[in-house]
């Protein structure tokens, strides 16, 4: 059982957890995931580590509300345990030697996003940090971000917050202005990342991702995260998380995570009924 | 008396049209009144020609002797001394060609119906033994072995039985590895494995979950904890696939994906929040027990067609003879002869159809098989909308990718010396699949027992040499 030591609500759907888990410390790199149960009906759920903190032995993942799983696990309060928590997996971000670095979060991942930009920025690199939303009200570790950037922009879908546009409006506007970077981290939904790669690759800069397909075992023993790199078969969670952008097939990625798309939602929708009707009760 | 019976006795199973409705065991096992039939069929032969087929080498004709003389528990003595696990053998073990191949029954009629008899023994036992567990005075080494499956097991066992102080580490979040994440339940009940499990801690070994030897902790690290010795038995768990159009479409699973989604995670129950796709049409490609299980789970999980595709004949299928009869009852339908070339999707991604052509068979290849070869113009199409790739494993690479003075050969195997278990690092042997390649669990077993005798010859000869660092 792993405790909850921590949990702050970030945005309505976006919560972060520390758990004290201190095997799960002692090698964790930025890059690098977990895999959780939160009792013993649920589904393995891999999150990458949002942070290891060596001095109190905790691991923080940050996760957003989107299945009945993470419904479930933002249920749990402080003080709460987690029934399973293995880690780390997959390989650690390789970040040695680069001097100026781009890192942009997309939503959620700038959760993932961040842990990198901070460990860059604790090595000296240069780093402009661009982290993009759809609105005000979804903005998280926003200050964070600043904190550890030597450039930061905030982007959002609508300019409630920040500049208008998207991550890859910004980035093009940067590049044109012939900014160049040794290498883009790019974190954040498919779509985002397949966007991001593809406008770096006309920049001939090169762009590192990290994915997040299904998974349940999350050491190689499953092969249902296989995604397509070079026109070569992967696992995500053994030979990734995080690959070359331009060279992975995002388009069949974008399918393969639609393949319980169905089977989630009506998880999902009998998961918040429960709750309501739980709610109800008291 | 003799029973001269050319035929075995059968075991009582579910009926084929009922079981495809529930997950239950198959086979019932022996009444007391077959048992001993059955084993009145055994000739004792003096030179045991069944022992040498048995890769543990259990007096045989001992404990059926046993059996005859209604001293069920002393037959289950005599199978322990050499077997950690009868109940999970007498169940899974291919013992058509092992020890019954050899039996002189089978020269006139059917072999004795040993795997039953090794059934019915331990489940005998499990029933009716209220024996206390012998627990062995600690030495205070500590050994630590990692993969919780019957390699690491049956070497755990034999190690706590001498003194050692015994630490199971476990990568996933249940003990048992391929016992619990690959065989069904409807084979190997998964209450008959944690009973071994409870045996074995509460004998005094400690089983630690969700620990990833080679992320969570090192090789190093484990020494540095104190471990006089390391035990690798992490199996075979990478799954193969064969590189052809479509295996990227969503409804193509490996068979470890579909059985650890079912087995371990418990798809099939509608507690578990784990999803599972309810198909209708599946091809499980491959002939072995791993693409039986997967075919007759899609069976019960409601899938209308269910077809085996294998390359060779039925007399090459790898997979347990007692498989195939009951996948064959349940409607499961053998393509022999017959390969898969592509998988075509629709537009969503997901599988529509196969493609697959037929094959002829050849001269004997390496494997001493027919060599499949493919005849023209025999192309196909078969409509699925689910496509299990059962082709087989290599050993996960997460601990020799961590542990640089570890070696392993091209196919990812880790290197022993014979016997021992030894690897290319001192003090860490390793056995069964991760050094085999895919293979059976009595095999995985065998390996265990024989690094717990080495490690323990190379501990004892190192007190000896030096007094130890207490």
């Amino acid at each position: 059982m792993f405790k909850i030591v921590l949990k702050t609500i970030l945005t309505p759907s976006v919560s972060l957890m520390k758990i004290y888990a201190p095997n799960v410390v002692k090698h964790a790199k930025p890059g690098q995931f977990i895999v959780l149960r939160t009792d013993s009906d649920s589904e393995r759920i891999p999150f990458t580590i949002a942070e290891a903190n060596q001095d109190d032995q905790t691991i923080a993942i940050i996760f957003q509300v989107v299945g009945a799983s993470t419904l479930k696990l933002n249920q749990l309060k402080e003080n709460d345990y987690i029934l399973d928590f293995a880690g780390p997996l997959g390989k650690p971000s390789q970040i040695d030697g680069l001097k100026k670095v781009c890192v942009i979060g997309g939503g959620l991942g700038c959760a993932i996003a961040y842990p990198i930009a901070k460990a860059l920025h604790n090595q000296k690199t240069y780093v402009h940090s661009i982290i993009g939303f759809r609105k005000k009200e979804l903005v998280f570790l926003s200050s964070e971000f600043k904190d550890i950037s030597d450039c930061f922009d905030l982007v959002t879908d609508d300019g409630s917050a920040g500049k208008m546009g998207l991550v890859t409006t910004l980035l093009k506007a940067l590049l044109d202005q012939d900014n160049t970077f040794d290498e883009v981290f790019a974190i954040g939904p498919l779509v985002m990342m397949k966007a991001v790669s593809e406008l770096t690759k006309q920049y001939g800069i090169k762009t590192i991702v990290s994915m997040n397909p299904i998974m349940i075992d999350g050491t190689g023993m499953c092969g249902g995260c296989r995604i397509t790199v070079n026109n070569k078969m992967r696992f995500a969670c053994v030979d990734g998380p995080e690959f070359d952008g331009h060279q992975v097939d995002f388009d069949e990625a974008i399918l393969r995570n639609k393949m319980y798309e169905s089977a989630e939602r009506k998880a999902y929708d009998h998961a918040c009924h429960l709750l309501k009707e739980v709610q109800n009760d008291q | 008396m003799i029973n001269k019976s050319m035929i075995k006795n059968h075991m009582i199973t579910q009926k084929p049209e009922k079981r495809i409705h529930n997950y239950r065991e198959v086979s019932q096992g022996y009444t007391n009144e077959q048992a001993l039939d059955e084993a009145k069929r055994c000739l004792e032969c003096k030179n045991k020609p069944c022992v040498k087929g048995c890769p543990v080498r259990i007096d045989i004709p001992g404990f059926i002797h046993r059996i005859v003389e209604h001293d069920i528990e002393g037959a289950y003595q005599i199978i322990r001394a050499s077997s950690l696990l009868p109940a999970v053998c007498g169940r899974v073990c291919p013992q058509e060609t092992q020890c019954e191949e050899l039996c002189v029954r089978k020269l006139k009629g059917e072999s004795v119906a040993i795997g039953h008899l090794e059934r019915f023994v331990a489940d005998y036992h499990s029933q009716n033994n209220t024996d206390k567990p012998i627990i062995v005075p600690t030495n205070g080494i500590k050994i630590a072995i990692v993969g919780s499956g019957p390699a690491g097991l049956s070497c755990a066992n034999d190690l706590v039985k001498k003194g050692y102080q015994v630490d199971i580490y476990e990568a996933l979040h249940i003990p048992g590895g391929v016992l619990v994440y690959g065989i069904p339940e409807f084979r190997l009940p998964k209450a008959v494995v944690e009973r071994e499990i409870s045996a074995l801690i509460k004998q005094g070994v400690n089983i630690y979950t969700n620990v990833i030897i080679g992320k969570t902790l090192t090789i190093d690290d484990l020494f540095t904890m104190g471990y006089r010795a390391v035990f690798l038995g992490t199996g075979a768990g990478l799954p193969k696939f064969m590189g052809i159009p479509g295996e990227m479409l969503n409804g193509v699973y490996s068979a470890n994906e579909y059985l650890t989604r079912i087995n371990l995670m418990k798809a099939y129950d509608g507690v578990s929040k784990t999803p599972i796709q309810s198909a209708q049409r599946v091809a499980v490609i491959g002939g072995g027990n791993v693409a039986l299980d997967a075919a007759r789970w899609a069976k019960r999980l409601g899938a209308k067609t269910v077809s085996i595709i294998y390359r060779r004949s039925r007399t090459e299928l790898p997979a347990r003879y007692e498989e195939v009869v009951h996948a064959e009852e349940e409607g499961i339908i053998f393509r022999m002869q017959t390969n898969l070339q592509r998988i075509i999707g629709d537009d969503f991604g997901f599988v529509k159809k196969i493609q697959c052509v037929e094959m002829t068979l050849g001269e004997l290849d390496d494997s001493g098989r027919a060599r499949p070869i493919e005849k023209p113009g025999s192309e196909h199409f078969i409509d699925v909308d689910s496509v299990i790739m059962a082709i087989g494993t290599t050993p996960n690479p997460l601990i020799s990718q961590s542990t640089i003075d570890l070696k392993t050969n091209q196919k990812g195997c880790i290197i022993t010396t014979n016997n021992t278990g030894l690897t290319t690092k001192d003090m860490v042997y390793a056995g069964g699949d991760v050094v085999t390649g895919s293979a059976t669990v009595i095999l995985a077993m065998g390996a265990g027992r024989e690094a717990a005798q080495a490690i323990d010859e190379k501990v004892t000869s190192d007190i000896f040499k030096k007094p130890p660092n207490i």
